[in-house]
């Protein structure tokens, strides 16, 4: 279909008297950035009786009106409303999205005049004919064949139509519409920007698909957060009764009825997302974008229904979909993190394949609302974090009953039994040899990692430049492309933290810089995170491993210990399983460089230590700053053996 | 016999190089502290039964009666919530779930046990000794202990440690209260359940106890004569009692009691006065628990034998910031000492410190400021700095700016728990780059969110670069990392989505 330019921007042409109760920054400041746009008689898109209207307002011979239309127009298309050739010309343009101006003959006031005046101006016989800066192209014929040669093009980028519109429909193109995508636009859109969303969710190889908010809402922290919490709640049930609760001895757990709840939730924030763009005047489409030239792009609905939109900046945030293995069945019977949490019954006995946190955390929590789960593991656990952490992690997770089977890969899944859950087959191979093993599942999850969603989004159209190999996309510390104009944040960034709050922080950092004149830029050191296995693992710096390459062994101090959660005690559980480390850079005054905690609500422990990092935290503030008592935060002020040491660390009293 | 040594102890060898009375958490860690750096320690430590005969073992209000078996009690009650939360995810638990006092008291007490033996055990393996004797000054290096059956021993020691805390006020004043009502120290240690139940006091304490109370599924009713949480931040303290309300604790504001007394039936009636109406009013409860302060433990000291002077108001030693006393080998640290927060972690550090500068040539004292703390309410409160009462009575409202946030817990989401009183406050210097004056943190698990930020403030954080600092998803705790709305702004505080 067509640009839908004028049309659109009549639609979402900002309101310039209202109040929005912001108090009113930036308002006049931005209409001298983005003036708005004057009307563009080179943009009748569709339907020529407005054009012709205007025109015949004068009373002009017929002659004199169309000398006059196609002077003051730089692309012009002489038509007619029933003309097959016409259209086809029409599309040509509509699909360069190249604005011209319409005169469609039939449909014109004194239709008959005209034509006689088309004869004499244009030496055709019939329509179409094209003019291009005054300059006539042709009918179909040498129009088309001008395109193909290349030779319209560049009379179209003389005349400055092409390569860089003289105004846009949009500031600014939000590709994707996930936490980073969403904070810039509501940020930018404090400023009086205008500003389109555009976000798209290609259905997984087993048909699931979900709305506004990306990763992070919809198959990602909260889903995931919420079945960590369910799987805490069956320990905290457990551990009741050891506190005087009378609860019966099993207590079962009820698939359908956690995921309508998530479910339930997620939609609510879906709908939440959508009105609070509403309530910005972000203007948000349902449709998959993709570059079609300079600050143009294409988007396409679900109906396959595409429109052309143009703006002066864009920025991708597209995010990431889960890794398949590319072995036989995998697509059509394994699920991925993106099926799970929506999954219409209860998985079954699980393989989870991978040792990324989200295998992690999903074995986990599928393990602790009592399924049976076993997962399958190339090399190591969480490649990144401290090695020391991950390997307590999994520890901790087997005895608590998930099964691990370390350095295989498998290589073929089959269907044994059709069914919610069926049965799979999962035949694996050893990494070290030819050795093969088989296992049958209920579900097989794959979560080997993500890759980026960059390669079909028309970059090599713009020339925005990605890691061939990853697909990431590299950009400078202002989230910048290689394309000036194309910025990108969130997963898709090459080296920088796949996690949801570095995306939001990105984009929000990002508009105001873009908009609002500032100058900060995303701090991408000492992001904190956490993975939520059972144990949960709270991190933010450097692991050991990094530590120790970036300042020699002998430069740093790692003090560590186990605790005992007081309320462990009572339930008399998992003693000297919960761990605090810190490494010390001993040059630096023993400054802080790694916080890690392994233990219940590791999230919430975690945060403040950041900001103190933030601070340039070192040991000796740690040691006195006063403890509180009794939380599990407080052994760190309390950090006193060295790893160097070898001293005991195992728990004894208060 | 023995006690004919004494004068010439004053003037010649002690006994000790250490002598710390009460075993508590400071004297303890100060005591552990000293024998590491090799000197020779005693540590005398006796529990006065409380005036329902209740008594416990080495360790200190803390350990015995205190936050160990406060914060496993509160724990016991969130699992009560937790477990009204679990048929939302999933698990099918049949409602209501019942409460087993006997069951969940006898656990916690024998936690507490196992800790007061490890208590000796850490003595006995850093050759600290330990008597279990009532201690009075003799003279300034002496003193006189008594067994509980009744022998004397006398022990001398160049400097000695007053750590004895302090115990809960009777309001003696009232009839029947110290005959029929229990306090802290009691609850902890009762066998059976103490029924419906009339906290007096607004204490963190009656809060706290309240709090638990009611989430063990008992009929508790707070009674105030004032303001709850005094000296905390007032804004959070309503909020800390609207929750209280919201979740089935009574409050009887304004009001004081006047009487109580025990009916044939065994229960307490209690007359109160409604300060507001000056009307009289009863109820009847099965306990009343006193909660209206606490006193401490210098007056069967006979501190005047050693010319330790206190203050005559608040009964409390005077110390300087070494932690001495007006006599200079003589320290008091802890709840019993002047102008202290009354809090384990400060008196265990101070006690450290003390050893430190008495024994191992180190000149740190400690520092008192930005102490944080958490209140164990049903909605816990985490604290460190100024309120903002505090922070605009010192730099004044115009230089102020507090920043603050209404937040949902994810968890309270799909448990369809109301989070109306979950809330943030950051309060700040005005002036960039917004010196933090002072943290408060309204929600679950406000302790573990609350240390690190501690550290923070320690740190000299600003608004600017806790702002900085990215959050971690999704917990509650970040929420303090995205805390954008002043309150001088009048926008509405509250969070909308991530």
């Amino acid at each position: 279909m067509g640009c839908g330019k004028s049309k659109e921007r009549r639609a979402a042409a900002r309101p310039q008297s209202e109040a929005h109760g912001r108090g009113g920054r930036g308002r006049d400041s931005s209409a001298k950035v983005h003036p708005p746009s004057p009307p563009l008689p080179e943009h009748p898109a569709t339907g020529a009786s407005g054009p012709s209207r205007s025109t015949s307002a004068r009373v002009l011979d017929p002659r004199a009106r169309l000398r006059a239309c196609i002077d003051s127009h730089p692309v012009v298309l002489l038509s007619k409303s029933t003309c097959e050739r016409c259209a086809e010309v029409k599309k040509l343009f509509k699909s360069m999205c190249v604005p011209y101006f319409l005169l469609e003959l039939d449909q014109a006031e004194d239709a008959r005049g005209l034509e006689r005046a088309f004869s004499e101006l244009t030496s055709e016989t019939d329509v179409p004919v094209v003019f291009v800066k005054r300059r006539k192209i042709g009918g179909h014929g040498p129009t088309l064949k001008a395109y193909q040669e290349g030779r319209l093009q560049k009379l179209l980028k003389m005349n400055g139509s092409e390569g860089l519109p003289e105004s846009y429909d949009y500031d600014l193109i939000i590709v994707g519409g996930g936490s980073g995508g969403l904070a810039a636009a509501k940020e930018a859109a404090k400023y009086d920007k205008k500003i389109l969303v555009l976000d798209f969710v290609t259905p997984t190889p087993h048909g699931t698909r979900w709305g506004l908010g990306g990763t992070c809402v919809n198959v990602g922290c909260i889903p995931k957060k919420l079945m960590h919490q369910a799987a805490l709640l069956g320990q905290a049930v457990q551990d009741s009764r050891n506190y005087g609760w009378k609860i019966e001895e099993t207590v079962k757990h009820d698939w359908d009825k956690m995921t309508e709840a998530v479910q339930n939730y997620i939609g609510s924030l879906n709908w939440g997302y959508r009105v609070a763009l509403r309530e910005r005047k972000v203007t948000y489409e349902n449709a998959y974008g993709q570059f079609v030239g300079p600050h143009r792009i294409k988007a396409t609905n679900n109906k396959g229904k595409e429109k052309i939109y143009t703006a002066e900046k864009f920025l991708i945030a597209t995010g990431e979909r889960p890794r398949y293995l590319g072995i036989p069945g995998d697509r059509e019977f394994c699920i991925s993190s993106d099926d799970l949490f929506s999954l219409p019954y209860c998985p079954g006995k699980t393989l989870v394949v991978g040792a990324s946190y989200v295998a992690l955390e999903c074995a986990g929590f599928l393990a602790g609302i009592g399924l049976d789960v076993t997962v399958m593991v190339r090399s190591i656990l969480l490649r990144g974090f401290d090695q020391d952490m991950a390997n307590k992690i999994g520890e901790h997770m087997e005895e608590h009953g998930v099964k691990f089977i370390k350095q295989f890969i498998p290589i073929k899944v089959e269907q044994i039994e059709a069914g919610t859950p069926g049965r799979l087959r999962v035949v694996a191979q050893s990494t070290s040899g030819g050795e093969t093993i088989e296992g049958e599942y209920n579900t097989v999850l794959l979560a080997i990692g993500r890759d980026a969603c960059t390669r079909k989004l028309g970059l090599e159209t713009v020339g925005v430049k990605i890691n061939d190999k990853t697909g990431k996309i590299p950009v400078t510390d202002e989230e910048q492309t290689n394309v000036p104009y194309i910025y990108a944040i969130g997963d898709i960034l090459e080296g920088k933290l796949e996690l949801t709050p570095v995306a939001i922080q990105a984009g929000r950092l990002l508009a105001q810089r873009l908009y609002a004149g500032s100058n900060i830029k995303c701090d991408y050191e000492n992001v904190p995170t956490t993975v939520f296995t059972p144990l949960e693992y709270g991190a933010c710096g450097l692991s050991e491993e990094k530590a120790v390459e970036k300042f020699g062994e002998e430069n740093i101090e790692v003090y560590h210990s186990y605790f005992w959660p007081l309320e462990w005690t009572i339930p008399s559980r998992d003693n000297n399983k919960c761990y605090a480390k810190i490494i010390c850079n001993i040059k630096d005054n023993e400054r802080v460089v790694g916080f890690h905690v392994l233990g219940p609500n590791a999230g919430e422990v975690t945060q403040g230590f950041a900001a103190a990092l933030k601070c340039g935290l070192t040991k000796m503030q740690l040691d006195s700053t006063i403890g509180i008592h009794p939380v599990c935060a407080e052994v760190f002020t309390t950090l006193s053996v060295t790893k160097r040491s070898g001293g005991s660390i195992l728990q004894a009293g208060c | 016999m023995r006690l004919s040594r004494a004068p010439e102890c004053t003037a010649g060898r002690q006994d000790y190089n250490l002598l710390v009375i009460g075993g508590g958490s400071g004297g303890l860690a100060c005591a552990k502290e000293a024998a590491q750096l090799g000197k020779k320690v005693a540590v005398v430590d006796y529990v006065e039964p409380s005036p329902r005969g209740t008594r416990w073992g080495l360790g200190g209000t803390c350990v015995n009666v205190g936050c160990i078996p406060k914060k496993l009690i509160h724990q016991a009650a969130l699992l009560g919530g937790m477990i009204r939360d679990a048929p939302h995810y999933g698990w099918d638990v049949a409602q209501p779930v019942l409460h087993d006092w006997r069951k969940m008291a006898e656990a916690v007490q024998n936690y507490v046990k196992s800790l007061n033996w490890g208590h000796r055990v850490q003595l006995q393996d850093r050759k600290v000794k330990y008597f279990n004797i009532k201690a009075s000054f003799v003279n300034e290096h002496t003193i006189c202990g008594v067994t509980k059956g009744g022998k004397e021993t006398l022990l001398s020691a160049e400097h000695i440690v007053i750590a004895t805390g302090g115990r809960p006020r009777y309001p003696t004043h009232i009839e029947g209260a110290l005959e029929y009502g229990i306090t802290s120290d009691d609850i902890f240690w009762l066998k059976e359940s103490p029924g419906k139940t009339l906290v007096v006091g607004a204490s963190y304490v009656a809060l706290e106890c309240a709090g638990f109370l009611t989430g063990l599924g008992l009929d508790t009713t707070v009674m105030m004569r004032s303001i709850p949480l005094r000296g905390f931040d007032q804004q959070m303290s309503s909020l800390v009692t609207a929750y209280m309300a919201s979740q089935g604790t009574r409050f009887l504001k304004h009001c004081t009691p006047s009487r109580v007394q025990k009916l044939p039936d065994g229960q307490l009636q209690v007359t109160w006065e409604d300060l507001t109406s000056g009307k009289e009013n009863m109820g009847t409860f099965s306990t009343v628990l006193w909660a209206i302060g606490r006193i401490p433990e210098t007056r069967s000291l006979n501190l005047e034998n050693a010319g330790i002077n206190t203050n005559p108001n608040s009964q409390k030693i005077l110390v300087d910031a070494q932690e001495a006393t007006s006599v200079p080998h003589i320290y008091a640290i802890g709840d019993v000492a002047e102008g202290r927060p009354e809090l384990t972690p400060t008196a265990i550090m101070a006690g450290k410190l003390l050893a430190r500068r008495l024994y191992g040539q180190s000149l740190d004292v400690m520092d008192y400021s930005n102490v944080p703390t958490t209140v164990f309410t049903p909605l816990e409160y985490g604290c460190v700095g100024l309120s903002e009462e505090e922070a605009m009575a010192r730099h004044g409202e115009e230089h102020v700016e507090v920043y603050h946030a209404y937040y949902k817990p994810l968890e309270f989401t799909v448990a369809e728990r109301d989070a109306s009183q979950c809330y943030i406050k950051m309060v700040c210097l005005r002036k960039p780059p917004q010196l933090v004056l002072g943290l408060h943190f309204l929600g679950p698990n406000a302790g573990e969110v609350t240390q690190g930020f501690a550290l923070g403030i320690k740190c000299g954080a600003s608004y600017e670069q806790v702002m900085r600092t990215v959050g971690i998803h999704p917990t509650c705790a970040e929420e303090v990392a995205k805390l954008r709305i002043s309150k001088r702004s009048g926008l509405d505080p509250t969070v909308t989505g991530c």
